[in-house]
C-alpha cells in the first residue's frame, strides 16, 4: 500500500503551507542574496573590487521583465537571456578599467549604479519612479536554489582547479602572479563577466518572484549590502559569502525593531570586517592538491 | 532623490540662449570643480579613494540648514562655519576609519572598502536621525532677485557661488604652491615614506588634508543646497557621480585637471538639459567617464600612469 503522503497527489501539508506562505519570500531572498554574494565573491577572489553587483542585478531584472512583458518570451528563454545586458555593461566598464589600478573599476562601477538609477527614473520604458508592476511570478523557489547550488558547485570546481590557484595568486600579489605567467587581465575580465552573469540571473529571479521592480532597489545601498555579505562571510571558499548573505538576510528578521538601522549595521559590518576581520567569519581556504 | 532638475536655471531654458546657458553651466561647473577638488586632493596626497567624502557634502548642507534655521545666521556666516564644521567632521571620520590601515600600509582597495561601509552607515544614520525628506533653507536667506548684466540673468546665489569658489580655489592653490605646508603635502603626494623620513609629521598632514577636503566638500554642499534649495541626507551620494567623473576626466590627483573638468562637466550638463533632455544629464556624465577610461585613462591632462606588471 502506498504511504499516505505519496497517495495524496502532492498537496503540501497544511502546516508547511502556512510556513511557506509566511516565510516563502524570505526563503527566496536567502537564495537570491546567496547568488549575489557569489557574484561579489568572484570579483573579490581575483583581488578586484566591483560595486556594480546591484547595477548588474538591476540590468538583469529590467531586461528580463521587459522580455517577459513586452516580448512575451517564456521564462526558460528569459532566465538565461537575462545575463546578456549585464555582461555587455560589464565589458564596457571592465575592459578599459582592468588595465588600470583597482580603484578605477570600483569608481566606474559605482558610477554605473548611479547613472542607471537615473535612467530608470527618467526613461518611460522603465516605469520611472513607480517602477514596473504586475510581473508574473514565474521564478519558483526550486529554481532559485537550483541556480544557487549550480553556481556554488561551479565555483567550487573552478576554485579547486588551476584557475582557482591562479585567482588566489593574483589576489595575494597580481604582479608576482603575472610574472609567473598568469594572464591577470584575462582572469580579471572573466571574473567580472561571471559576476555579471550571476547578478543578472539573480536580478531576473528576484524580479519574477516579487511582481514589482523599482529604480531604488539597485542603487548604492544594495551594492554596499552585497559587499557586506561577502566581507562578513569571507572569500576563502564560495560557501563563506553565502553564509554571510544568509546571516545578514536573517538578522533583520530577528531584529525587526531596528529596521531603520539595518543599513547602518551593514555599513559597520564592512568597516569592522576590513579593519579587524580580514578573512571573514569563515576564514579557511580551499584545499588543493599540490601541482 | 536629490533632483538637480529643480534648479533655478531651468526656467531659462525656453529662451535657449546659448550665452545664458554657458554662464549657468560655468557656475554649476564651478561647484562641481570645488567639490571634486577636495576629492582629488585626498587621493593625491593620501592615496585613498575616500567615499565618505560625499557625506561631508551632506554634512555641510545640513550644518548650514541648522545654523540658518535655528540660530538665524545669515548666509555669509553659515557658509564658512558649516564648511569648517564639515572639515572637522572629516578629520574625525578619517581618523576613525583610516589611521589603522594607513599605519599597516594596507592596499588601496581595503581603504576604499572601509570608506564604502563607513559612508553607508553615515548616510543611513543621518536618514534615521533627520528623516529622508527634502528640507529647504529658510526663505529670504539670499535674495531671489537677479541682476541683468549685458542681457544675462545672474542670481545672487550664483554670484555667491562664483565668489566663494574663486576664493577657496585661490586659497588652496596658494597653500599648496606658496607655503612650506603645501611643500610638505606635495612631498607626501610624491613619496609618502620619504616625506616621513624628511621629518614631515605624516599623521598631522593627513589630518590637515582631511580637514581641507571636508571644508571644500562642505562648502560645495552649502552652495549646491543654496542653488537648488533641496537638502537631504543622500544628496552627497548623487554628487559623488560628478566627483568621480571630474577626477577621472581631470586625472586622479590632478588639481588643475579637476578644475577644468568640473567646469566642462557643468557646461555639458546644462547644455544637455537645455538642448536634449534633462533626464540624460547623468547618462552624459557617465558616458564621458567611460569614454575617457577607454581612450585616455590617465585623464585628459595627465601623463600615463598605467600600471604594468
Amino acid at each position: 500500500m502506498m504511504p499516505a503522503w505519496l497517495a495524496s497527489d502532492w498537496t503540501i501539508p497544511a502546516g508547511l503551507d502556512d510556513f511557506l506562505w509566511t516565510y516563502g519570500h524570505l526563503i527566496n531572498s536567502l537564495g537570491i542574496n546567496g547568488l549575489l554574494a557569489l557574484s561579489m565573491y568572484v570579483v573579490l577572489a581575483v583581488g578586484q573590487l566591483s560595486l556594480g553587483q546591484a547595477a548588474f542585478m538591476g540590468l538583469g531584472a529590467y531586461s528580463s521583465v521587459l522580455m517577459t512583458l513586452t516580448l512575451k518570451l517564456p521564462f526558460y528563454v528569459v532566465l538565461p537571456a537575462s545575463c546578456l545586458v549585464p555582461v555587455l555593461f560589464a565589458l564596457a566598464v571592465g575592459v578599459p578599467t582592468l588595465r588600470l589600478s583597482g580603484v578605477y573599476l570600483a569608481i566606474a562601477t559605482i558610477g554605473l549604479g548611479e547613472v542607471l538609477r537615473a535612467l530608470y527614473l527618467n526613461v518611460d520604458v522603465f516605469g520611472g519612479a513607480l517602477g514596473i508592476n504586475g510581473i508574473p511570478e514565474r521564478a519558483q523557489t526550486w529554481m532559485i536554489f537550483g541556480m544557487l547550488i549550480l553556481a556554488l558547485l561551479g565555483l567550487w570546481l573552478v576554485g579547486r582547479s588551476r584557475i582557482g590557484r591562479a585567482m588566489e595568486a593574483m589576489r595575494e600579489d597580481a604582479t608576482a602572479a603575472a610574472v609567473m605567467g598568469v594572464n591577470v587581465p584575462g582572469y580579471q575580465l572573466g571574473a567580472l563577466v561571471a559576476s555579471a552573469v550571476l547578478a543578472g540571473i539573480a536580478g531576473c529571479l528576484s524580479a519574477h518572484q516579487s511582481s514589482f521592480i523599482g529604480p531604488n532597489e539597485y542603487g548604492f545601498e544594495p551594492a554596499v549590502t552585497i559587499l557586506s555579505f561577502a566581507l562578513l562571510g569571507g572569500i576563502g571558499t564560495p560557501v563563506a559569502p553565502v553564509v554571510g548573505a544568509w546571516i545578514l538576510t536573517l538578522l533583520p528578521e530577528l531584529l525587526r525593531g531596528f529596521s531603520d538601522l539595518r543599513l547602518v549595521f551593514n555599513g559597520l559590518i564592512i568597516v569592522v570586517a576590513v579593519l579587524f576581520l580580514p578573512h571573514g567569519l569563515l576564514g579557511w581556504r580551499m584545499r588543493r592538491r599540490a601541482a | 532623490m536629490h533632483d538637480l532638475r529643480a534648479g533655478p536655471y531651468l526656467c531659462l531654458v525656453p529662451r535657449t540662449m546659448l550665452a545664458q546657458q554657458l554662464v549657468n553651466g560655468v557656475l554649476l561647473g564651478a561647484t562641481y570643480a570645488l567639490f571634486a577638488l577636495g576629492f582629488t586632493l585626498t587621493f593625491g596626497v593620501l592615496r585613498v579613494v575616500n567615499l565618505t567624502y560625499g557625506f561631508y557634502f551632506t554634512a555641510g548642507a545640513f550644518l548650514a540648514l541648522w545654523l540658518t534655521r535655528h540660530l538665524g545666521a545669515p548666509i555669509w556666516v553659515a557658509l564658512p562655519v558649516a564648511s569648517v564644521g564639515a572639515g572637522l567632521i572629516a578629520v574625525v571620520i578619517d581618523f576613525l576609519l583610516l589611521t589603522r590601515l594607513r599605519r599597516k600600509n594596507a592596499p588601496e582597495l581595503a581603504s576604499l572598502m572601509v570608506t564604502i561601509g563607513g559612508v553607508l552607515a553615515l548616510y543611513a544614520g543621518m536618514t534615521a536621525w533627520v528623516g529622508p525628506d527634502v528640507q529647504r533653507l529658510p526663505p529670504g536667506l539670499i535674495s531671489a532677485e537677479a541682476y541683468d548684466i549685458a542681457g544675462l540673468r545672474i542670481t545672487q546665489a550664483q554670484i555667491l557661488i562664483l565668489v566663494a569658489t574663486a576664493v577657496l580655489v585661490a586659497a588652496l592653490l596658494f597653500l599648496l604652491r606658496g607655503t612650506r605646508l603645501g611643500l610638505a603635502l606635495r612631498a607626501m603626494a610624491e613619496r609618502p615614506d620619504a616625506a616621513g623620513l624628511m621629518g614631515i609629521n605624516t599623521g598631522r598632514a593627513a589630518a590637515l588634508v582631511s580637514f581641507l577636503s571636508g571644508l571644500l566638500a562642505g562648502a560645495g554642499g552649502v552652495l549646491i543646497g543654496l542653488n537648488f534649495n533641496a537638502i537631504q541626507p543622500f544628496m552627497g551620494e548623487s554628487m559623488m557621480l560628478r566627483g568621480f567623473v571630474v577626477i577621472i576626466v581631470g586625472g586622479l590627483g590632478d588639481i588643475r585637471g579637476a578644475l577644468i573638468a568640473g567646469l566642462l562637466l557643468g557646461v555639458l550638463e546644462v547644455l544637455t538639459a537645455g538642448y536634449l533632455a534633462s533626464s540624460l544629464k547623468e547618462a552624459v556624465a557617465f558616458m564621458i567617464l567611460v569614454a575617457v577610461l577607454w581612450t585616455r585613462p590617465q585623464g585628459l591632462f595627465g601623463t600615463s600612469t598605467v600600471r604594468r606588471a
